[in-house]
C-alpha cells in the first residue's frame, strides 16, 4: 500500500512529500491568511487575539508538521520540538505571573 | 556501517554509527538532521524572548498597541506574509525535486525562492522607510514624545521585524551556498540532508513571520 | 579475573595498542606518526580530535580562572580594611564585575563539559569522537573570539564595565564603560555553549556502542546529557538579552525605558531565564564527575543509579522555572514571589536526592581516601552547605533580609566555587593521569586539598554572618562594624590562593615529570579505563563491548 503523497525512498530517511501535496498545502496556507486578515476585520473584542493567534498556530502546524517534515519523523524528534516550544511557553507563561498580577 | 535500529529498554531507537573507521567520520544522516533541529530550537527561543516583551507590553498598554497596529499596512504586511508561504513551499518542492534527480527543476526553484527573500527585503524596507519618514526612528526625538506605550510598540516592531531581516537574508545567503553545492556535485539525490537543513531553516524564517504578521499588523 | 585487557587485544591492524607501535595508538597529544605529522601548532588549534579540543578549552580556560583569581584576590585586598584603599570606586566596579564575567562566562560554564566533558562523553560511550568534530572545533574558536572581545574591553573606550556581571538596565544602557563589546562578548560566548551542547546532545543519542542502553550510561555522560539540554534551550535567551542590551545603547530603542513606558523588570526577567539554568550548567557536570569518583573510591555500585539519572534530567527541567527567585525584592507581583518561592524549594528535592545517594553509596564501601575521592568529599560539604543557604534564599520573607547582601556571594561562592571548583579539582586528580599518562604526588595533592578547604571556609564562611548582619554586596565601603570579618575573610583569599597555587604546582609537576600511569590506577569500570595510558589517537578500532559503568568485580586498581 502507497500513500498517495509518497515518492520511492531509500528505507529509513523518510519519503519526499509529493508536488502536488505540498502545494496544497502551500494554498492551506493562503486560505488561512485570508482567513486571519477577514477576521481582524470584525470586532470580536478578547477573542480577536484569540483567533489570530490560533490560525497563526494552525498555519504553523501545517508548515512544522509538512514543510519541516515533522510529521514523518521519529519520536525523539517530535518529542524534541515539543520540549523546545513547552520550555518557550514557561518562559512566557511564568514571566505573566508577575506581569499579569502587578497592581 | 550497523544501521540496525536497536530498540533498547526505552523504546526508543537506538540507532547509531559504528566506531569511526580509521581516516573518516561516516556521514551520519540522522545525528546532521538532528543537530539542525537543536539549532532551530536556539532560533526559536532567541526569538521567543522577544515575544516575551511583546506579550508582556501588550498586556500592559492595548491602546498604544492598537494605535500602533493601526499604522502598519495589512496589505503590504500580508503581501510579506504570502511572498514567505511561497518561498516555504518553492524550498519543500526543491528537495523532492532534488531526491527525484530533477537538478534543473531543484535549481530553479531555489532561486526563486531566493528571489523572494529579495521580493520581501524590498518590501520590508519599504515600509521601514516609510516609518522613517514619520520620524519612526529608534532614538529620535519624535519617538521619545510618542504617548506612553506607543515607542515600546514601534522598539518591538523594528526590534522584532529586524532581527527577522538579518535572518531572511543569513536564510537566502545559505540556500544560495547549498545551490553551489548542488551544482558542484557535493549535495546529490542520494546525500541531501544539507539542503533538508538549509531548508528548516528557512521555514523557522516563514514561521516567525507566521506569528509577527498578525502580532504586528491585525490588531487593530 | 581482570576484564579483558582491551590495549592488549590485537587491532585491525594486527598490531597491539603499546604507546608508539602505530599511529593510531601514539599518545593523542604527540605527533601521530613517526614523520612528525600531527604535531605543531596548526595540528593543535585546528584540530577536530575531541581530545585535543578538550585541552585547548582547558588551557585557555585555565588562563582566564587564573587572571580571575588575581582579581579576586585584590578585591579581597582592598576589602580587608574600611576606608578608600588600593582601588578607585571606579576601579573596584570594574573589577567585581569583569571577575563575574570572567568566572561565569569564560571559566565555571564551559569548564567541566568543555574540558573533560569533550575529552571523557566519547570515551565512555564506545565513540572514537563526537558527532560534529569540526562543528567541535568552531566552537572552541567562538570561545576564544569571545574572551578575546572581553579583554579588549577592559582596555579600550571608557574602560572595563561596572554594572556587576548581571548588565541591569537602566545603568548598562547609560554607563560610557565597554558594555557594548562586553555583551557582543557574551553572545558569542553563549554560542559557543549552545554548540558544545548541541553536539553532545546528538552525540549520546547517535553514537552509543552497541548494548549501550540508556541505562548502562555512564552517570558523567547523563549529567552532560542534561546539561546539553539547559545549553541549548536556555542560552538564546541570554544572546537575546545581550543584543537588546547592544540595541538600547547603540540604537536607542527604548524597550526598558521607564519614562516611555518601559519595564526594567522586564529585562531583569530575560536576563534570569537564562542565567538561572546557567548554574545549573554549571553544577550537573560537577555531579557527574562526583558521581563516577564515588563508586570508583569505595569499591562498590552507585546507590540509586534511575535516580540520579532521572534527577539530573529532573534539575534541568525544574532549573527552568525558578528563575525570578532573583527578583523577590525587586517590585515584581506578590503572586510571582509566592509562585517562584515555592517552585524553588521544589528544584532542591533532585539534588537532595543526589547527596543521599552518594552518602548511601560510602556506607560499608571499601573506603580509598585518595585525592579524587578527597575533592569529591570536598564538593559534598561545600555544595550541601551552599544549597542549604539557597533555601533560606529561596523563602521568600528570609530573602527580603539578605538579598543583596554577602550571604548571597557566601551562597552562589560555596555552591560554585566549593561546588563545581572542587568537582573540576576533583576530576582533574582523577582523569589527568589517564591523559597525560603520569601519576602526580597524592601526599602533596592532599595538602593542597586540605588548605583549599580550609581557604574556602575561611573565605565564605563569614560572609554568611556579615550578609545576616546587613552589609551590602559590590559595596566599594563599610561600616567599622564588619571589619573584623573582612579581615578573617581576605586571610582567607590568602590560604586559598596558597592551596590553589600548591595544587596546580603539583598536578604540573606530576603530568610532566611523574612517575609513569598505568592503564588504570583507581580501578574504574568506565570504558576509559581499559584504553592505553596515555589516550592515544584513536581511541576504539572496533566497537567496544559495553560494560556496567559501577560494576567493579574483577577489577582493580592497577597502580
Amino acid at each position: 500500500m502507497t500513500d498517495a503523497h509518497e515518492v520511492p525512498h531509500s528505507e529509513d530517511q523518510g519519503h519526499a512529500l509529493s508536488y502536488r501535496f505540498l502545494t496544497l498545502v502551500w494554498l492551506g496556507l493562503l486560505c488561512l491568511t485570508a482567513l486571519t486578515i477577514g477576521a481582524a476585520e470584525v470586532d470580536l473584542g478578547y477573542l480577536n487575539v484569540v483567533a489570530a493567534l490560533g490560525i497563526a498556530s494552525v498555519k504553523a502546524c501545517l508548515v512544522i508538521f509538512f514543510f519541516m517534515h515533522l510529521k514523518y519523523e521519529n519520536r525523539l524528534i517530535k518529542g524534541m520540538v515539543l520540549t523546545a516550544f513547552v520550555i518557550l511557553a514557561i518562559a512566557i507563561g511564568l514571566t505573566f505571573v508577575d506581569v499579569g498580577y502587578r497592581y | 556501517m550497523d544501521k540496525s535500529g536497536l530498540m533498547d529498554n526505552t523504546g526508543l531507537m537506538a540507532e547509531h554509527a559504528a566506531a569511526t573507521p580509521p581516516g573518516g567520520h561516516p556521514k551520519d544522516y540522522h545525528a546532521a538532521k538532528m543537530g539542525m533541529w537543536l539549532f532551530l530550537f536556539t532560533e526559536i527561543l532567541l526569538f521567543g524572548g522577544l515575544f516575551l516583551l511583546y506579550a508582556s507590553y501588550r498586556h500592559r498598554f492595548p491602546q498604544a498597541f492598537h494605535a500602533g497596529g493601526q499604522t502598519l499596512d495589512v496589505f503590504l504586511g500580508g503581501l510579506n506574509t504570502v511572498v514567505l508561504i511561497t518561498s516555504s513551499l518553492t524550498v519543500a518542492l526543491s528537495i523532492t525535486a532534488l531526491r527525484r534527480g530533477e537538478l534543473t527543476r531543484c535549481l530553479w526553484l531555489l532561486s526563486f525562492t531566493i528571489a523572494c527573500a529579495g521580493a520581501f527585503m524590498v518590501n520590508k524596507t519599504i515600509e521601514w522607510l516609510a516609518k522613517f519618514h514619520h520620524g519612526l526612528i529608534p532614538g529620535s526625538e519624535h519617538m521619545f514624545g510618542l504617548p506612553e506605550g506607543q515607542s515600546i510598540f514601534y522598539g518591538l516592531y523594528f526590534a522584532m521585524t529586524g532581527l527577522h531581516g538579518i535572518h531572511v537574508i543569513i536564510g537566502a545567503s545559505v540556500l544560495g551556498w547549498v545551490m553551489l553545492l548542488i551544482r558542484q556535485g557535493k549535495v546529490t539525490a542520494e546525500d541531501y540532508v544539507v539542503l533538508e537543513n538549509a531548508g528548516l531553516y528557512w521555514h523557522i524564517v516563514d514561521l516567525v513571520w507566521i506569528y509577527l504578521f498578525p502580532l504586528f499588523y491585525l490588531i487593530s | 579475573m581482570d576484564q579483558p585487557d582491551k590495549a592488549d587485544q590485537p587491532d585491525k591492524t594486527g598490531q597491539t595498542g603499546q604507546p608508539g607501535d602505530s599511529g593510531a595508538s601514539r599518545p593523542f597529544f604527540g605527533p601521530q606518526g613517526p614523520d612528525g605529522k600531527g604535531s605543531g601548532l596548526a595540528s593543535w588549534i585546528f584540530s577536530t580530535d575531541h581530545k585535543r579540543i578538550g585541552l585547548l578549552y582547558l588551557a585557555v580556560i585555565g588562563l582566564m580562572f587564573a587572571t580571575a583569581l588575581v582579581l579576586g584576590i585584590i578585591l579581597r585586598l582592598k576589602l580587608m580594611t574600611p576606608g578608600s584603599t588600593l582601588l578607585t570606586p571606579q576601579q573596584y566596579n570594574a573589577m567585581f564585575t569583569l571577575h563575574g564575567v570572567i568566572m561565569v562566562f569564560m571559566v565555571v560554564i564551559p569548564s567541566i563539559p568543555a574540558s573533560f566533558g569533550n575529552i571523557f562523553l566519547p570515551l565512555h560511550i564506545g565513540a572514537n569522537d563526537v558527532s560534529f568534530p569540526r562543528l567541535n572545533n568552531f566552537s572552541w574558536w567562538l570561545y576564544v573570539t569571545g574572551m578575546l572581545l572581553a579583554i579588549t574591553s577592559i582596555f579600550t573606550g571608557a574602560g572595563a564595565p561596572d554594572t556587576g556581571w548581571t548588565f541591569y538596565v537602566p545603568f548598562s544602557e547609560r554607563t560610557t564603560t565597554n558594555v557594548s563589546l562586553a555583551v557582543i562578548a557574551v553572545f558569542i560566548l553563549g554560542f559557543s555553549s549552545i554548540l558544545t551542547g548541541l553536539n553532545f546532545i546528538t552525540t549520546v543519542h547517535r553514537l552509543r556502542t552497541p548494548g549501550m542502553t540508556w541505562r548502562k550510561l555512564p552517570l558523567f555522560v547523563w549529567s552532560l546529557y542534561a546539561t546539553g539540554w539547559i545549553q541549548v534551550l536556555a542560552t538564546p535567551i541570554l544572546g537575546i538579552t545581550a543584543l537588546l542590551i547592544f540595541a538600547e545603547r547603540v540604537l536607542h530603542l527604548g524597550l526598558f525605558d521607564a519614562a516611555r513606558g518601559g519595564d526594567p523588570l522586564l529585562y531583569q526577567h530575560l536576563f534570569w531565564i537564562y542565567s538561572h539554568p546557567a548554574v545549573y550548567i554549571m553544577i550537573l557536570p560537577a555531579m557527574g564527575v562526583i558521581s563516577e569518583i564515588i563508586p570508583v573510591f569505595a569499591r562498590k555500585p552507585i546507590f540509586g543509579y534511575n535516580m540520579i539519572a532521572f534527577s539530573s534530567l529532573a534539575i534541568a527541567f525544574a532549573g527552568s522555572l525558578v528563575w525570578a527567585h532573583h527578583m523577590f525584592t525587586s517590585g515584581m507581583s506578590d503572586t510571582a514571589v509566592l509562585v517562584f518561592s515555592f517552585l524553588t524549594f521544589v528544584v532542591a528535592i533532585p539534588s537532595a536526592i543526589k547527596v543521599f545517594n552518594w552518602l548511601s553509596t560510602l556506607y560499608k564501601g571499601s573506603i580509598s581516601l585518595d585525592p579524587p575521592l578527597l575533592y569529591a568529599l570536598g564538593f559534598i560539604l561545600m555544595f550541601s552547605i551552599g544549597g542549604l543557604t539557597g533555601l533560606v534564599l529561596g523563602a521568600a520573607g528570609a530573602d527580603i533580609h539578605v538579598h543583596d547582601t554577602y550571604f548571597v556571594v557566601a551562597h552562589f561562592h560555596y555552591v560554585i566555587f566549593g561546588g563545581t571548583g572542587l568537582g573540576m579539582f576533583a576530576a582533574m586528580h582523577y582523569w589527568f593521569p589517564k591523559v597525560f599518562g603520569r601519576m602526580y604526588d597524592h601526599g602533596r595533592a592532599a595538602w593542597a586539598f586540605w588548605l583549599i578547604l580550609t581557604g574556602m571556609n575561611v573565605l565564605y564562611f563569614p560572609m554568611f554572618v556579615m550578609g545576616m548582619q546587613g552589609m551590602p554586596r559590590r559595596y566599594y565601603d563599610y561600616l567599622p562594624q564588619y571589619a573584623p570579618l573582612q579581615m578573617v575573610s581576605t586571610w582567607g583569599s590568602w590560604i586559598l590562593a596558597v592551596g590553589l597555587t600548591l595544587m596546580f604546582w603539583n598536578l604540573y609537576r606530576g603530568c610532566r615529570f611523574g612517575p609513569v600511569a598505568t592503564r588504570n590506577p583507581w580501578g574504574g569500570a568506565t570504558l576509559e579505563w581499559t584504553l592505553p595510558t596515555p589516550l592515544p589517537h584513536e581511541a576504539f578500532h572496533a566497537d567496544p563491548e559495553a560494560p556496567e559503568p559501577y560494576d567493579f568485580k574483577g577489577i582493580n586498581p592497577d597502580g
